[in-house]
């Protein structure tokens, strides 16, 4: 019954455009998916809609929500922050492409303790989180920060209670640098988490964190910005201390090996400068387009962002994607086809 | 009963209004009336909405045991009794946010009944008559409050409260005392099972307040003004002349109430910590509750197994408040069975 009303629904959107030409000059193109970059998505349609009068209606649903929703083609494009491996996307028959980066930052409420003073590194925080280090003066914690007047006091670990793609990210990373939270917990974009409170939302932890004293939390870099909440340094592959901003995260995207494949999740990535809770945020589309029409607006939306957005992008906090990314993200858009195998890409 | 006028000589015996009630027909050839088609289309449709209100109940019912039943057929009933939620073994059991789904409308209703009563007892007997209306109006006023509100308002303004005021000198009084010590351990943040009770209990008394208030008011003066006239107490006369006269609309009240606490999510979401693991029964363990859980975590579920054991917990929430409903029946049966009797 879902199919058939589906189906109706499609025919009679095709027979209305075929009715009405002039009405497929202005398309609306509609897109669902993660909350993360949902701000930016809305100020880049606003401002596509005023450069071109054509609507993009974007849903913050949450990234499996997204996936659903592109699979199921009620959507143009789909949005997620956790990539689909390749062999996933192409058993789903969908494209993807990353369009910003962001970073995941650990903030603290410790009284005393000042934004990027306290160092952690990934063994440290895993094991904050696994519930094996519980007090702020555990011999780990002091090592790495042998000079600052840590409290005796019970660490209270916030995390995210709703399933989130921040959250991917930060498990992510973990199950990179500390093999027990691998066996244990692993990734995923809600996990089974030992110990902690968990927040709903970004604002839900940064609430949990400023109001519990001696807690640890982590939010997107906007947030931590916005807030100017306490955040902590850590410690990258390279071994150096860096701190959250925009230049550590686009290092972190410039060591990936993006022309490969778009499947790159940007976690404790090599480099000097690279900020290593680091991840990009994606789109997906249907590879074979049955609403040709409708995938060439969403391509041309992302074309434009790509070339005009950048400062919207840095100014809401998100890195924007190198330049040479760019280049091969356009030219991967090559693979999304209508029905006779043209490209719907118009270039 | 019926405010129907009384027909004929008959009406005051119970027996035969019944029986005359049964046999009525509307009067053919009554001038008003347009056509018998018309009360027919009528009875139709009256019975439709009737007979749509339960299919949509076993449509729901079918939904859910369908989308669950990935999570069934692997689980069974062992659903019901595992304590493990880990999303990324795909390993599901749902004992965590069935217990705190139940503790905490338990707490809410062990707050809120008390309270409702007192607030309805102080409306209609003791309250001078300039401050009923604006005082009732302020409680239905309450149930107006969006459950975002308090759930905010739990998280910012009462669990630092909660936690400084009540949670840290309970723990420090009976910290080490055996049995009492365990119901208060855990970090007293503020967070958790007792918290989400008591922003539930603040939710419901609204409802169960105005109900009670309602069903007091509508006990007939003649029956109180005789206890009283008999030398009862104002407690005595609510006691044994209001209570008993109005304990079905009482009942229905604080089932209004549970049913409520049972479904809230939003609030609840907010302050009870969506923790998913069972290491203690203390109040201030952080906790999670079968809506909380469905609410943070539906978006995100991929098709297949997660997705399946949310449905589940879903179906039991839906089973949950069917058996408090058939209980409640239950026992307003065994209520009226001994009414009458002497006590």
């Amino acid at each position: 019954m879902k199919l058939s009303f589906k189906f109706s629904l499609i025919s009679a959107l095709t027979a209305a455009t075929v009715a009405f030409p002039v009405l497929s000059l202005a398309q609306d193109v509609t897109g669902a998916g993660a909350s993360f970059p949902a701000p930016l998505y809305s100020k880049w349609a606003a401002d596509y809609n005023r450069a071109t009068g054509i609507k993009i209606n974007y849903q913050s649903v949450g990234s499996g929500a997204g996936l659903r929703q592109i699979e199921a083609k009620t959507v143009d494009f789909g949005a997620s922050d956790a990539p689909l491996k390749d062999d996933e996307l192409t058993k789903k028959g969908l494209v993807q492409f990353p369009t910003v980066i962001g970073g995941v930052v650990p903030v603290v409420n410790i009284k005393g303790i000042a934004p990027g003073q306290l160092k952690l590194n990934g063994q440290v925080l895993g094991d904050i989180y696994l519930g094996k280090i519980t007090k702020w003066t555990d011999p780990a914690i002091k090592a790495l920060n042998p000079s600052l007047p840590l409290p005796d006091a019970a660490i209270s670990p916030v995390r995210r209670a709703d399933g989130s793609g921040t959250s991917f990210i930060f498990t992510n990373y973990l199950s990179k640098v500390n093999a027990e939270w691998k066996t244990k917990v692993g990734e995923g974009t809600a996990v089974n988490w030992p110990v902690g409170a968990g927040g709903k939302g970004n604002e839900g932890v940064a609430a949990f964190v400023g109001r519990l004293p001696n807690s640890i939390g982590y939010v997107e870099y906007a947030y931590v910005k916005q807030n100017k909440m306490t955040f902590a340094v850590m410690r990258n592959a390279a071994g150096n201390f860096v701190s959250p901003d925009d230049v550590a995260f686009k290092a972190a995207a410039a060591g990936a090996d993006w022309a490969k494949s778009f499947y790159q999740i940007l976690t404790e990535q090599p480099g000097k400068d690279s900020w290593p809770i680091t991840g990009a945020t994606f789109i997906l589309m249907q590879k074979a387009q049955d609403k040709p029409a409708q995938a060439t607006a969403a391509l041309k939306f992302f074309d434009w962002a790509y070339k005009n957005g950048d400062k919207t992008a840095d100014d809401l906090d998100y890195v924007p994607m190198p330049a040479s990314v760019k280049v091969s993200i356009e030219k991967a858009w090559a693979d999304i086809k209508d029905a006779s195998g043209k490209s719907v890409a118009t270039k | 009963m019926s405010s129907t006028l009384p027909v004929g000589g008959a009406a005051f015996d119970p027996v035969s209004t019944s029986a005359n009630r049964k046999m009525t027909n509307p009067p053919s050839g009554n001038p008003v009336r347009r056509s018998p088609l018309a009360d027919k289309v009528f009875g139709w449709l009256a019975q439709g909405a009737a007979w749509l209100t339960l299919l949509l109940l076993i449509g729901i019912l079918l939904s859910l045991v369908a989308g669950a039943w990935p999570a069934i057929s692997k689980y069974g009933l062992g659903f019901l009794t595992s304590t493990t939620w880990d999303p990324v073994k795909n390993e599901y059991g749902g004992l965590v946010m069935i217990y705190g789904t139940v503790a905490t409308s338990l707490i809410a209703l062990l707050i809120a009944v008390p309270v409702s009563f007192g607030i309805a007892l102080f409306l209609t007997e003791l309250s001078p008559a300039w401050l009923k209306r604006p005082l009732g109006t302020a409680i239905e006023l309450l149930a107006a409050v969006p459950s975002i509100v308090y759930g905010m308002w739990g998280l910012l303004v009462f669990g630092p409260i909660l936690a400084t005021y009540v949670q840290q000198p309970l723990q420090n009084a009976f910290g080490q005392t055996p049995y009492l010590g365990a119901l208060v351990s855990g970090p007293p943040v503020g967070i958790g099972i007792l918290s989400a009770g008591i922003i539930l209990a603040i939710m419901i008394i609204p409802f169960i307040a105005s109900v009670m208030r309602d069903v007091f008011d509508v006990t007939p003066v003649l029956l109180k003004e005789s206890a009283y006239a008999l030398g009862s107490t104002t407690w005595e006369v609510v006691y044994k002349v209001v209570l008993p006269y109005t304990k079905a609309g009482v009942v229905g009240g604080i089932m209004l109430g549970l049913g409520r606490a049972l479904g809230e999510t939003m609030a609840i979401t907010f302050v009870i910590g969506n923790f998913n693991q069972l290491d203690s029964l203390s109040l201030f363990q952080a906790a999670n509750s079968i809506t909380s859980a469905l609410a943070n975590e539906f978006a995100e579920a991929g098709e297949g197994l997660h997705q399946a054991a949310l449905i589940y917990l879903g179906l039991v929430l839906f089973f949950i408040t069917f058996v408090v409903l058939a209980l409640s029946k239950l026992m307003l049966a065994q209520l009226s069975k001994s009414e009458g009797t002497k006590t």
